[in-house]
């Protein structure tokens, strides 16, 4: 168990950095073509520097978004590194995820990005992503659901959210500098977002 | 990709390295970061930090010396610096009057300043910032992040800096920096993108004949494409824009800036600086000074900008007080 929450980090962050290429790419279109690339750094040091013996899930959420604060730069940094150590105060001294600390976590790493970042939903932001994946997966768990298969209805409702970028314009961030230029593009934050959620649950499935 | 580089990881780190070492005299880096402050400190004045993402040289960097900044952030190419490395530059920079932060208009600029900002004024650290957002090719409106801040960064480097060197204090010099922010205006425009080192290829693609207007400085697309003109007819583009702003009428005083974006030769750079004189002459307005070339780039970008600054007396002494640094040097 004691490694368990470090792996799933160390999964997440494989994922970025195979994916790389396809998120800077995104970025590319409607951005200033880095997403791809700081990710991947910040996740290499992620990798790098969280303490893999570490039980504590809070702490290490808490190192992770530091460590993301630190490496990433640009607008993705500040607004995972906080999600990050929003979630990680949820998790403070537990070793054991269940579905309500779950959703409490997502809507901590919610208001901690929105208050950050300043967007609300429909802004073309990875909060398009988050928001309807977190309204389904509480839905999930109030219905009596497992952790798993409400991160399945999660992870869909967060695919959903990135189809939808690519029907609006963006009016945060600097895709919103292309005006409806940005429409037909989806957002690569909400890309991101979506393959970290997939990647927890792949991993919870295990 | 051709790139006269070494290991794309290490840009930024070899930069600022070989940066100190052409101008120890002016500037060190602080052990362990990508930050630059005054070689021999800002002991007693208001101090200056700007900074941003790498690719702007010699922004920002080249503007820490005597009447301009003390401290500046390099971030990876076009991305914004870490609050942990802005705080480091903060702590490093403050003379003990307190700490201006100019930052340009950007997403991630703004969040890292400040998260970086909150933690120096926890240690104590007087702390005030300014946004520049002079890029008219963005309209301003709650429907986008607002105003790109360009080029015309500079002058508020420059004005802010010789009022913070004439011993004003943190509000004086906030108050100048936001004077220059009212009255600057910049727009863009690009005959070829940059290609960013780690991404390989170019930020966007243009056909043989075309041309993009409204590029920002981090090889984001612009607001237009089309046809290559003149270097005239694209001028006045650009002009028109900055004009339809209302600030610049005849009888007003202005600093000009043409300002190369990188892959720009300066022969170019100069025939626009030409028309840019024609079209203020027509205008009835006056120019206080003029300044030509690469002041803040985008990388290998082809193409400039043109910044307008409207000046008083206030701002037109502070303008021509002298500066001492590695880019910008004025006795």
């Amino acid at each position: 168990m004691s490694t368990k929450v470090y792996d799933c980090l160390k999964q997440i962050g494989e994922k970025i950095i195979e994916n790389k290429d396809f998120l800077t790419d995104l970025d590319r279109e409607i951005g200033d073509a880095d997403h791809g690339v700081n990710m991947a750094r910040g996740f290499q040091a992620v990798i790098e520097k969280v303490d893999p013996e570490d039980a504590d899930i809070g702490n290490v959420l808490k190192k992770t978004g530091m460590t993301l604060l630190s490496t990433v730069g640009g607008a993705s940094g500040p607004l995972y590194g906080t999600a990050y150590m929003e979630a990680a105060k949820v998790f403070a001294g537990k070793t054991e995820v269940g579905g309500e600390d779950f959703k409490a976590a997502l809507e901590a790493a919610i208001a901690g990005i929105q208050k950050r970042g300043k967007a609300v939903k429909g802004e073309k932001t990875m909060l398009d992503a988050l928001m309807p994946a977190t309204d389904v997966f509480s839905e999930k768990i109030a219905g009596g659901a497992s952790l798993v298969e409400a991160l399945d209805a999660a992870c869909t409702a967060a695919a959903e959210g990135v189809e939808f970028t690519k029907t609006i314009a963006a009016t945060k961030g600097r895709a919103s500098y292309l005006g409806d230029r940005s429409i037909g593009h989806q957002d690569p934050g909400a890309t991101s977002l979506t393959m970290t959620l997939e990647t927890i649950r792949d991993f919870l499935k295990e | 990709m051709k790139k006269l580089i070494n290991e794309v990881d290490n840009v930024v780190d070899e930069m600022l390295e070989g940066m100190v070492a052409a101008y120890p005299q002016y500037i060190r880096r602080l052990d362990g970061l990508d930050v630059v402050v005054r070689a021999g400190g800002s002991k007693g004045k208001v101090a200056l930090v700007s900074g941003g993402g790498s690719g702007h040289e010699p922004a920002h960097g080249g503007y820490v010396g005597k009447g301009m900044l003390d401290g500046a952030v390099a971030g990876a190419v076009f991305t914004s610096p870490t609050p942990d490395q802005v705080y480091e530059a903060i702590k490093a920079a403050d003379g003990g009057k307190g700490v201006l932060l100019v930052i340009k208009n950007y997403t991630g600029d703004v969040m890292n300043f400040e998260m970086a900002a909150d933690m120096a004024r926890d240690e104590g650290i007087e702390v005030e910032q300014v946004i520049t957002a002079d890029d008219v090719a963005v309209e301003n409106s709650t429907w986008t992040t607002g105003r790109r801040g360009i080029a015309g960064t500079i002058f508020v480097h420059k004005i802010a800096g010789a009022c913070a060197e004439a011993g004003g204090s943190l509000a004086d010099v906030k108050r100048v920096a936001e004077k220059v922010i009212e009255n600057v205006r910049s727009m863009g425009m690009a005959v070829d993108a940059c290609t960013v080192p780690a991404a390989g290829k170019p930020s966007f693609d243009l056909a043989e004949d075309e041309i993009e207007i409204g590029i920002g400085i981090h090889g984001e697309p612009g607001v237009n494409r089309e046809k290559i003109g003149t270097v005239n007819e694209i001028a006045d583009k650009l002009l028109d824009k900055i004009f339809a702003e209302g600030i610049y009428n005849s009888g007003d005083e202005v600093a000009v800036m043409v300002n190369g974006m990188g892959g720009t030769p300066l022969m170019e750079l100069f025939i626009a600086n030409k028309h840019v004189k024609e079209v203020l002459d027509s205008k009835g307005i006056k120019i206080a000074k003029t300044l030509v070339g690469n002041y803040m780039t985008s990388l290998d970008m082809e193409g400039f900008s043109i910044t307008l600054l409207k000046v008083d007396d206030e701002l037109k002494k502070l303008l021509e007080a002298p500066a001492d640094t590695p880019a910008f040097v004025q006795v």
